[in-house]
């Protein structure tokens, strides 16, 4: 079957998941290999999904785990006293 | 790093026998998951932050309540949805939550934008911190519903039916949101990306 660009977006997110099934894939490859609009949006689809991975593009504060675990130590001590009290 | 079912599993046992200190080195691997996921819902780095301490210590309170059937980073990003939707709850109210309801009803337009003179970018170009920049943006200001999936899937990378478990949702509902957080991203990111190609191509993609 010839698919339009529009049915090949429709189906882009579960094309990159690779959860389509075989016969649609075949037909949005095929549909890819001459359609350079369509192959322009998958790849920039693909590359910001890269992108988004990489720990470096979010983030976490500075010092933030130090705090998470002072924290945790604070409260893992004071669940020792309590079960101490018992 | 992921640890194995198995060594996550003994772990956890011998933290509810008594070992509690050994809690440190099992929320070690998800403590950024864990704030990620509260920067999702309540978008500031203070109440993130604060939030992902409260969702850990929560985690560590009711540990024995974990049965094994669900993924513990699953289960503890169930907790920190949780923290983060109540304190949503108390800064703005149920406002921001039924307008998203709406918008999800809503039959937008979903679609990519198309890209002329594409090639595919260097990767030296992702190294772009402009990019990085604009696409920390970009998902910030994704509506709710769409933003939280998107974390959840393509930054903290759970599947699809650990995110629906995570959230409440149905997979389909997964689906669907993730597809139009995706092609949102994308149309709002070209500016970004276009600028970054260095060179024309062919129609067929061959080189001029």
């Amino acid at each position: 079957m010839k698919l339009e660009c529009k049915h090949v977006w429709q189906h882009i997110s579960e094309y990159i998941d690779g959860s389509v099934d075989a016969k649609l894939r075949e037909d949005i490859e095929r549909h890819l290999e001459h359609c350079e609009i369509c192959s322009a949006i998958l790849d920039s689809t693909r590359n910001i999904l890269i992108l988004t991975a990489d720990n470096r593009t979010f983030e976490l504060p500075v010092g933030y785990s130090e705090r998470l675990h002072k924290r945790l130590a604070k409260e893992l001590e004071s669940s020792e006293q309590n079960s101490d009290d018992k | 790093m992921e640890m194995t079912g198995t060594t996550e599993a003994g772990l956890i046992a011998r933290i509810l026998a008594g070992e509690k200190e050994l809690f440190h080195e099992l929320i070690r691997p998800y403590e950024r998951m864990v704030y990620l996921t509260l920067f999702s819902i309540v978008r500031n780095e203070t109440e993130a932050e604060d939030g992902a301490q409260e969702a850990v210590i929560s985690a560590y309170r009711h540990l024995a309540s974990f049965r094994g059937d669900a993924k513990f980073s699953t289960w503890l990003t169930t907790i920190a949805i949780n923290e983060g939707r109540k304190r949503l709850r108390k800064t703005k109210g149920a406002v921001e939550d039924s307008i998203e309801e709406k918008e999800e009803s809503h039959e937008g337009d979903y679609t990519p934008a198309p890209l002329t003179d594409w090639r595919e970018i260097p990767l030296e170009a992702l190294e772009r911190k402009e990019l990085r920049e604009a696409l920390r943006v970009a998902v910030t200001e994704l509506p709710g519903i769409y933003r939280q999936v998107f974390t959840l899937r393509d930054l903290e990378e759970l599947n699809i039916e650990e995110t629906a478990q995570a959230l409440g949702i149905t997979t389909g509902a997964v689906k669907v949101r993730l597809h139009r957080a995706r092609l949102m991203l994308q149309k709002r990111l070209v500016p970004y990306l276009k600028t970054t190609a260095p060179a024309r191509r062919g129609f067929f993609g061959r080189a001029l």
